[in-house]
């Protein structure tokens, strides 16, 4: 059995499939015996980073888990929340980068395959998806040519399955041009009592493979893909790739959900990364269980396989239900009433070992918490670059700014041009690619910053949004991690929406890189730290190391999902502006820090700027005014205040309605952090005249700032500057600040529509 | 008043169709493609999707799934048949409605609200239409751009079967012949269409516009029961 070609000098088949020295003393231990060359790769997929999370599981320990809507957290295929009337949601959001990078098309294709089937797993009915896509900037040809391949792949599977596409977000920046990011989200609906477990509770039950036959594609994914830096032979990497299926994938979801409605298995396990080795060992090392698994019986595309490749295959659409033996014949009937193969391949067994047999022959055997759970973990060193700037700590003097690119700035054009950029414009290049309409429940999809889904039976809607802060992580990950956290719950709790639960993708570099660990052990701590003081309990999620390549390392990532429900949905308070003559009103306070925002990639900060500080307690305080003002009815639109500031808002919510607005904004510090800084906690809302005393009331006894700044109407957005720092008056400053910002909304509806279709080409 | 929604595999507006007749009164059922019986259904509704992945062309195979011999006696028997999306694709590869779907001009699979103008009211699925009324809802596809040569086009046009057409203010998105978004049959009784109805079935999800479309089939059959 040859695993690797033979390079000319001889390396040991261990660290050819990526397991250190130690890590094979740590095998010996367990097996207390050498391992043979199959075990020796079941190890090593299983071992790997990807499966594992050996570098990262001591760091995830610290995230808050528990609440009391929880009904299962990390470990799971995914997180699942009760949401009221007896109902559950399951979700969870996964990285499929490196497959991405290689194959963009089927990477992003399976990447959304795989997400699909861990909610399946659950036993819940997929509703929604969302995609985090990052990618290097768009000037350069191969980006495009992986946009698109990507967002077809994103596409063809969602959409050929019948799960809404509803959000997501879309960055470039040059950091990941080497290294694009494809972060799928998935949300499902259960009834409380009817959640699947990937567990394999009881000797004697048979495993029943079903799906897709077995093939060669993504033969080692999971140790060869995603858990090594990249470089330029990444082509060779190819046959990593697994090979999506959707119609397949849809035909195994229909099958999924009709033996877990029908009570007919005790567990369900979906195949993604290190295949059958991964689904055999986690469902008997939870269930406390062992696996007797013939290979023989395993369907195979190809009839030569070795064992070896039977055991790490990734072969998409695939599903191990274990099941009593007095109902194995009723599921491989639903299997075949879906046109899938379905078959018998092994039965637990209650010595703990997973045992891979053919025929009678034993081939290897594994205790299957060794495989699983009792993994090494790699404890890191960190270290801080030299060069950083950390946000200053709540209630710390900020500096005061002069804000030194704003000289002779014109606010119109700043806003015109930040509408018109990549990371800022319509998406709708992108989002009118995917359905997002499919399952009849979209209230809102991917215009605004969170997707709405009614639930049919009920007056209750979900909330769905997911958001990241990279370019504030480039300077301060942790602060980066909890802006991140506060404005995914700001953007659930906008709508009206109580957030339930948050899963996390956390991109990042080369662990073993002192700086590279520091910034994923800062992120989480940022993460925690934030969803604790918000009373969110993570539930899961993913980790991707080591996204690197030659042209460097990633901005760290930590992509925040969060769902929120709304009880009664004819409270939904939507973003755009609601009638004329209504009045806008800013909550929360403007905070200086423009470092990590947009306006400064546009046109540079100070060198000594930082990010913006968080202030928890305000944080919460401000979702707590939006859901009770929302619940009151006093609310006609409110939108988030983040990337681009509150001018950004504020033309969104204008081009969004085709209605402009005459506004008067006070300036503090500078006009560029009053307009366009991203400090938090800040929400714009409007509402009818007469409920300004109510606003103003539920504001004040919650301690959140409520500023007057106009009325809706008319076609222009304008913003009149005053107070002391409006014209910018500091002599050093030069050429002074127009005082107005005054733009038709056509001109910025252009610029934001315009935004992809200049960098990507034209869609009609 | 039976509705029945087919079920290729790899239908996923099925639920969608069955979810929207019921909410337009009917008594409405879902058929698993292999069966040759609509069970006792009055109207058949081909729903949307991707039936056998439809890796071929759309429709190509669905065409082939026994139900559609049910469905092709239940059309000469004068009953009801609405393909929606996919099920235009299917019933256009079955030849029982004119045209072939080519993939959309832009290459692209495209989501979009359009707006369409319906051009004919008297049948059985646009009476409840209010005359000059266009109507909101979704399209979902990648093959949508309907084609056929120019003088089958002005044959259709004269005999009355463009049923709705593309229209201001986002026009026509894929490319079609005329902006034409759907057809019926010369005996009025099967009507195709890419836009999807059934999304436009509550005010909440943008537009109930659809349902009046539904609401037509529902209560045609209704009369034609009342008058049997």
């Amino acid at each position: 059995m040859t695993l690797v070609e033979e390079p000319l000098v001889q390396t040991p088949l261990h660290r050819r499939l990526g397991l250190t020295d130690a890590e094979l003393t740590a095998i010996h231990q367990r097996l207390s015996r050498a391992p043979n060359d199959l075990e020796l790769a079941m190890f090593s997929v299983m071992w790997s980073e990807h499966c594992s999370y050996k570098s990262s599981k001591s760091l995830l320990r610290t995230l808050p888990t528990a609440g009391t809507d929880v009904l299962a957290g990390p470990g799971e295929n995914a997180g699942v929340v009760a949401i009221g009337d007896g109902l559950a949601v399951a979700f969870k959001i996964e990285s499929h980068n490196h497959p991405s990078a290689v194959e963009p098309y089927q990477g992003a294709a399976t990447g959304v395959g795989g997400i699909l089937r861990d909610i399946v797993a659950m036993g819940a009915r997929p509703v929604a998806l969302l995609d985090a896509l990052k990618f290097g900037w768009p000037d350069d040809h191969r980006t495009r040519r992986l946009v698109d391949g990507v967002v077809r792949g994103v596409g063809g599977y969602g959409n050929c399955v019948g799960v809404p596409t509803v959000g997501g977000e879309l960055t470039f920046d040059p950091t990941y041009t080497g290294n694009p990011l494809v972060n799928v989200m998935c949300a499902g609906i259960l009834t409380v009592g009817g959640i699947s477990r990937a567990i394999a509770p009881t000797p004697g039950s048979m495993a029943v493979l079903f799906g897709s036959h077995t093939g060669r594609d993504g033969i080692g994914g999971a140790s060869v893909l995603a858990s090594a830096n990249f470089d330029d032979g990444s082509a060779a990497m190819r046959p990593s790739v697994q090979i999506g299926d959707p119609f397949a994938g849809k035909l195994l979801i229909e099958a999924t959900l009709e033996l877990v409605e029908g009570g007919l298995v005790e567990g369900m396990q979906d195949l993604g990364a290190a295949g059958l080795t991964c689904a055999t060992s986690e469902v008997a090392a939870r269930g406390g269980t062992g696996i007797r698994l013939d290979l023989r019986s395993v369907p195979l595309r190809e009839a030569d396989m070795a064992p070896f490749e039977i055991m790490i295959s990734e072969s998409q659409e695939r599903m191990l239900a274990i099941v009593e033996p007095a109902h194995v014949d009723e599921v491989l009937r639903v299997v075949s009433h879906w046109g899938l193969r379905g078959v018998v391949v092994g039965e637990i067994t209650a010595d703990g070992d997973v045992v891979v047999v053919d025929g009678e022959t034993e081939l290897a055997r594994i205790p299957a918490r060794a495989l699983a759970i009792d993994v090494p973990e790699q404890l890191h060193e960190a270290a801080p670059p030299t060069r950083r700037r950390l946000a200053p700590a709540p209630g710390e003097t900020p500096l005061a700014h002069d804000g030194l690119p704003e000289r002779g700035m014109d606010p119109g054009a700043v806003l015109e041009a930040l509408l018109g950029h990549p990371n800022l414009g319509s998406r709708a290049w992108v989002t009118t690619q995917y359905d997002q309409t499919v399952g009849t429940d979209t209230i809102e999809g991917c215009e605004h910053a969170a997707a709405v889904l009614r639930i049919k039976g009920t007056k209750r809607a979900l909330v769905i949004a997911t958001d990241s802060q990279p370019f504030v992580a480039l300077y301060d990950p942790a602060q980066a991690a909890a802006l991140a956290v506060a404005e995914c719950a700001r953007n659930v709790s906008v709508t009206g929406a109580r957030p339930l639960g948050l899963t996390n993708c956390l991109n990042f570099g080369d662990p073993n890189k002192l700086d590279a660990y520091w910034q994923l052990s800062e992120s989480v701590r940022g993460l925690g730290e934030t969803a604790a003081a918000l009373g969110i309990p993570v539930t899961g999620g993913n980790v991707s190391l080591y996204n690197e390549s030659p042209l460097g390392r990633i901005a760290p990532t930590a992509q925040i999902g969060i769902v929120g429900v709304i009880d009664d949905v004819d409270d939904l308070v939507r973003p755009q502006f609601a009638t004329s003559g209504d009045i806008v009103v800013l909550l929360g306070e403007t905070g200086p820090g423009m470092a990590g925002s947009a306006y400064e990639r546009l046109a540079g900060a100070a060198p000594d700027d930082r990010p913006p500080s968080l202030d928890i307690a305000r944080e919460a305080a401000l979702h707590e005014l939006l859901r009770v003002a929302a619940a009151d009815r006093v609310l006609k639109s409110a939108q988030d205040v983040s990337s681009g500031g509150l001018a950004v808002a504020i033309a969104e919510c204008a081009i969004w309605s085709g209605l402009g607005a005459e506004l008067q904004l006070q300036v503090a510090m500078a006009p560029a952090v009053s307009l366009f800084g991203e400090s938090p906690s800040r929400a714009i809302v409007t509402i009818d005249e007469r409920n300004w005393n109510s606003l103003a009331r539920l504001a004040s006894s919650r301690r959140v700032a409520a500023r007057r700044l106009g009325v809706v109407g008319g076609d222009r957005l304008r913003i009149r500057l005053v107070g002391v720092g409006a014209t910018g008056a500091a002599e050093e400053r030069g050429a002074g600040v127009a005082d107005e910002l005054d733009m038709s909304l056509d001109v910025l509806r252009r610029a934001w529509t315009q935004a992809l279709p200049r960098v990507l080409g034209k869609v009609a | 008043m039976k509705v029945g929604v087919v079920v290729f595999p790899g239908s996923n507006c099925d639920r969608d169709a069955l979810h929207a007749a019921q909410l337009a009164g009917a008594d409405a059922a879902l058929i698993w493609h292999e069966t040759t019986d609509l069970h006792g259904a009055d109207a058949v509704i081909l729903p949307g999707g991707f039936a056998h992945g439809d890796y071929l062309r759309a429709g190509a195979i669905a065409r082939f799934s026994p139900i559609m011999g049910a469905v092709r006696a239940h059309v000469e028997r004068g009953g009801l048949v609405l393909g929606i999306c996919n099920g235009f694709q299917v019933l256009t590869e079955a030849r029982l409605l004119p045209g072939v779907l080519r993939r959309n001009a832009t290459l692209r699979f495209e989501h979009r609200w359009v707006t369409l103008a319906v051009e004919r009211r008297n049948t059985p699925f646009t009476w409840r239409v209010p005359e000059g009324m266009t109507m909101r809802m979704p399209i979902a596809h990648g093959e949508g751009n309907y084609w056929l040569p120019d003088d089958d086009l002005d044959r259709l046009e004269a005999a009355g079967q463009v049923v709705f057409r593309y229209t201001a203010p986002e026009g026509n998105p894929n490319g079609s012949a005329r902006a034409i978004a759907g057809v019926i049959d010369a005996n009025g009784r099967v009507c195709g269409l890419m836009p999807h109805p059934e999304r436009a079935s509550d005010a909440v999800l943008g537009s109930d516009d659809g349902m009046l479309l539904m609401r037509s089939l529902v209560e045609s059959m209704a009369r034609v029961e009342v008058a049997a």
